[in-house]
C-alpha cells in the first residue's frame, strides 16, 4: 500500500500530507516535480496544498505543466487514485484531470478557519468512512477556492453524484457551495479543505483522519 | 516580432477584483463607471518564424484557462 506525495517549489503542505498517509499505514515517498515517472506500485498520488510556483500566472497553472503531472495524468487514466488538496485541487483542474476551475474568493480575502462541510456522497473510497449527509469540520486556508464550472458540467457532476463535499456557510462564493469533486471513475478527489490538518483531536478536529483510514482499509484489501 | 496576449475572464464569470475596483472608483467620486473587468496582458518577444497559430496554441495550453478565461492575440511586426 504505497502513496506518493508530489513536491513543487512552493508546496507547503507536502510533509503534513505525508504524515497523514503514514499515520493511516501508507508507505509514503516524496516525489520531486521534475521526475518524469512515478515509482512502481504507487496506489495513490497526493497533490499537496501550498503555492506551487508562487501562484504565478494562475494558481496551479505552472505546476500543471511539470513533468510529474504527465505521469500523474497517466496514473489517473489507468485507474490510479489521486487526492488533490487546496493547491493540489487547483493543479488537478488546470491539468483537466478534474473539471472546472478555482477563482479568486468572492470576498477577495484569504480565508483561514475551521469550516463545516456536508458529506454529499459516500460512494468513493475517500468518503465511504463517513455517514451520508454527515456534517464534518475540516480547516480551509485559501485565496482562490471559488469553484466554477459551466452549467453542463455542474448538471453532469450532480447527475453522476460526483460532488463529494459542500460547504455549510459558503466561505468563497463557490458555485452550488461545492468544496470537492470526484472524477468520473470516482478515483480522483480534489477539494479545497485540508483533511491532513484534521487528523487528531489536538488539531481541533479528527474528521480528516476518516478519509485516510477508509482509503487505507480499501487499498490494503485490494 | 512581438505578440500581445490579452486574457480576460469570460463574460458571465463574476470578476470580484473588477467589482472591488469599481467600488473603489465609486468611493473616490468617479460615478461614471457602469462596470469594471480586470484581466492581464502578456507581452511575448517572439523568435523568428513563430506564427500567430503558435501563440494561439500557447494560449490554449498555458496562458489562458479557457474554462473561465477568453484571450485575444495581437501580432506586432
Amino acid at each position: 500500500m504505497k502513496a506518493a506525495v508530489l513536491v513543487f517549489p512552493g508546496s507547503n503542505c507536502d510533509r503534513d500530507l505525508a504524515v497523514a498517509f503514514r499515520a493511516a499505514g501508507f508507505e509514503t515517498q516524496m516525489i520531486w516535480h521534475k521526475d518524469a515517472a512515478l515509482p512502481a506500485g504507487i496506489d495513490i498520488v497526493g497533490v499537496p496544498g501550498g503555492f506551487s510556483y508562487g501562484d504565478y500566472l494562475r494558481c496551479g497553472a505552472i505546476a500543471a505543466q511539470s513533468p510529474i503531472m504527465q505521469a500523474v495524468g497517466a496514473h489517473a487514466a489507468r485507474g490510479g487514485y489521486v487526492l488533490g488538496i487546496c493547491n493540489g485541487f487547483q493543479v488537478l483542474c488546470e491539468t483537466r484531470i478534474l473539471p472546472g476551475a478555482l477563482m479568486r474568493n468572492a470576498g477577495l480575502k484569504f480565508v483561514c478557519r475551521p469550516q463545516k462541510l456536508r458529506v454529499e456522497t459516500t460512494d468513493s473510497l475517500f468518503t465511504n468512512g463517513y455517514a451520508q449527509g454527515a456534517e464534518i469540520t475540516i480547516p480551509i486556508a485559501h485565496h482562490d477556492g471559488n469553484y466554477v464550472a459551466d452549467p453542463e458540467t455542474l448538471a453532469q457532476l450532480t447527475a453522476e453524484d460526483r460532488v463529494a463535499f459542500r460547504y455549510l456557510g459558503n466561505p468563497n462564493g463557490a458555485v452550488d457551495d461545492i468544496a470537492g469533486v470526484l472524477s468520473a471513475n470516482r478515483r480522483v478527489l480534489g477539494l479545497m479543505p485540508h483533511p491532513e490538518r484534521a487528523m487528531e483531536p489536538a488539531h481541533g478536529s479528527a474528521d480528516g483522519a476518516v478519509m485516510f483510514q477508509s482509503l487505507a482499509q480499501a487499498l490494503v484489501a485490494a | 516580432m512581438k505578440a500581445t496576449v490579452t486574457v480576460m475572464l469570460k463574460s458571465g464569470v463574476l470578476d470580484p477584483q473588477g467589482e472591488a475596483v469599481k467600488s473603489a472608483l465609486g468611493s473616490l467620486g468617479f460615478d461614471g463607471v457602469a462596470g469594471v473587468r480586470q484581466g492581464k496582458v502578456i507581452e511575448l518577444d517572439l523568435a523568428q518564424g513563430t506564427t500567430q497559430a503558435d501563440v494561439t496554441a500557447m494560449c490554449e495550453k498555458l496562458l489562458a484557462n479557457t474554462v473561465i478565461e477568453s484571450y485575444r492575440v495581437e501580432m506586432h511586426p
